[in-house]
């Protein structure tokens, strides 16, 4: 089967098409059931984080540690010559003669798409600023097919921030190759930006705004709860909004058997711990799935065949 | 007649005919960005045998190519660029919305990436219901054209 993510370049979720997301959570799952082959062997990845990342920085790593790759990079612009002045363009022609591929984070929006029209190796874009973050999606995609059993006709609460969220604007976008209905709970000043309500209505895609948490719960497959950030409020009015806005036991009473609640993490308030306790709780399952899914897209942009498919 | 008199000729040059009342000063503002020494004549608020008034400006020894006329789309996509030789109209051509502005508009995002690399800024356009969009190649924004 001809692999058409070799040596492409990862920028944005809009560059995917349903096949190229169906393929990767394929790849996905088969590595997290089996384990993955060595894909990376004898390959050095460049591991550039011009702004700090937990889980994104670790997860790729160790994924890339996982396929049998070298790592070389850094998680700090302010440890490379960027402080003395360098452009992201000299650097980035500059890693892509030493590296077999860069995965990058940066925070200036645009700066992965830049990267990768200036290197010479496939750029996997780890977040650029508030614009992109398209191996967050795909972890998301995966984790939702894996508690799902499937992508299709689902239903999706998006709640918190839907204005400032590139997680959930990425989310929404890749869901709709697969004829979903979403609802969105959200304060007034944090709602989705028109011009993604206005994309959704132009593909046909069924969404409503909800007043409150609990009457998204009873409806939804996959609740997809966001942090209300502190800083977008004074501090009274954030405790007034931010409290409307917490996922707490009780309220999941309601909901449907296969309800899964997601969470792109770090999470503050808006999940109590109680939560953590029960079937619906997946969230820690998604941060986990972040391995496997970035294990398949390295390993897919790097080989030209994937024994995996052929087997399956 | 009364009209074409109201603006002086010009021998050899540009004159960019029919831009909606108003975008004259934008227009202007970019011809003098591109060449501050040019030798211009502007007339505002003349009128127009189609729609009311309109604005004209006249360009002196720059012969305009399609190029030099796309930048100037965004303020009026529907003016008309004449090229003079010899007091003569030699070609005329409407300055049409190109699909793409490269290395025109700064974007209005402060934090694209496009304000500070030496690359070319690049905006994809779109036309929804009569409002002009601008999508920024980089950060993927789009931008409606009253913000350039």
């Amino acid at each position: 089967m001809v692999n058409p993510l070799y040596r492409k370049d990862i920028v944005s979720i809009s560059d995917l098409s349903k096949s190229d997301l169906e393929l990767i959570i394929k790849v996905a799952d088969q590595f997290k059931s089996q384990g993955p082959g060595q894909y990376l062997a004898n390959k050095v990845i460049a591991s550039c984080f011009f702004e700090a990342s937990t889980r994104t920085r670790l997860s790729f790593e160790t994924a890339v540690q996982r396929l049998g790759g070298a790592l070389i990079g850094f998680s700090d612009g302010a440890n490379t010559s960027t402080k003395k002045g360098e452009t992201l363009t000299d650097s980035i022609h500059m890693i892509s003669s030493y590296a077999d591929a860069i995965v990058m984070r940066h925070p200036r929006e645009g700066a992965a798409r830049l990267a990768a029209e200036v290197s010479s190796v496939p750029v996997i874009n780890g977040g650029d600023g508030a614009n992109q973050h398209p191996s967050q999606t795909l972890l998301d995609l995966f984790s939702i097919y894996e508690c799902q059993g499937t992508l299709d006709n689902l239903s999706v609460a998006f709640v918190g921030d839907l204005k400032y969220g590139r997680t959930v604007h990425s989310l929404a976008q890749a869901l709709c190759h697969f004829n979903p209905t979403f609802y969105f709970v959200a304060p007034e000043v944090l709602k989705m930006p028109s011009y993604i309500e206005q994309n959704l209505e132009e593909q046909g895609i069924k969404f409503e705004y909800l007043s409150s948490l609990d009457e998204a719960i009873e409806k939804v497959d996959i609740l997809y709860m966001t942090r209300v950030q502190k800083e977008r409020f004074d501090p009274t009015e954030y405790m007034h909004i931010a409290s409307q806005y917490v996922l707490k036991v009780d309220m999941l009473s309601s909901a449907k058997l296969n309800m899964k609640v997601l969470h792109p993490l770090p999470r503050v308030d808006e999940i109590h711990p109680d939560v953590d306790a029960t079937e619906f709780a997946y969230y820690f399952q998604q941060a986990e799935n972040g391995v496997y899914a970035r294990e398949a897209l390295l390993a897919l942009v790097m080989n030209e065949t994937i024994k995996e498919l052929s087997h399956a | 007649m009364r009209e074409t008199m109201a603006v002086e000729a010009i021998e050899t040059g540009t004159v960019i005919d029919h831009i909606p009342a108003g975008q004259g000063l934008n227009i202007l503002a970019r011809i003098q960005k591109r060449n501050a020494d040019a030798r211009l004549t502007v007339g505002l608020n003349l009128p127009s045998k189609g729609s009311g008034l309109k604005d004209i400006i006249k360009v002196e020894g720059w012969l305009f190519s399609e190029q030099d006329a796309a930048e100037m789309a965004l303020y009026a996509p529907h003016a008309t660029v004449n090229i003079i030789k010899k007091y003569k109209v030699i070609k005329k051509f409407p300055i049409g919305l190109p699909d793409e502005f490269k290395g025109i508009f700064a974007c209005p995002n402060s934090n694209c990436i496009s304000h500070t690399e030496p690359v070319a800024t690049r905006f994809t356009v779109k036309v929804k219901s009569q409002n002009i969009l601008l999508r920024c190649h980089f950060c993927e924004r789009s931008f409606a054209d009253s913000l350039f």
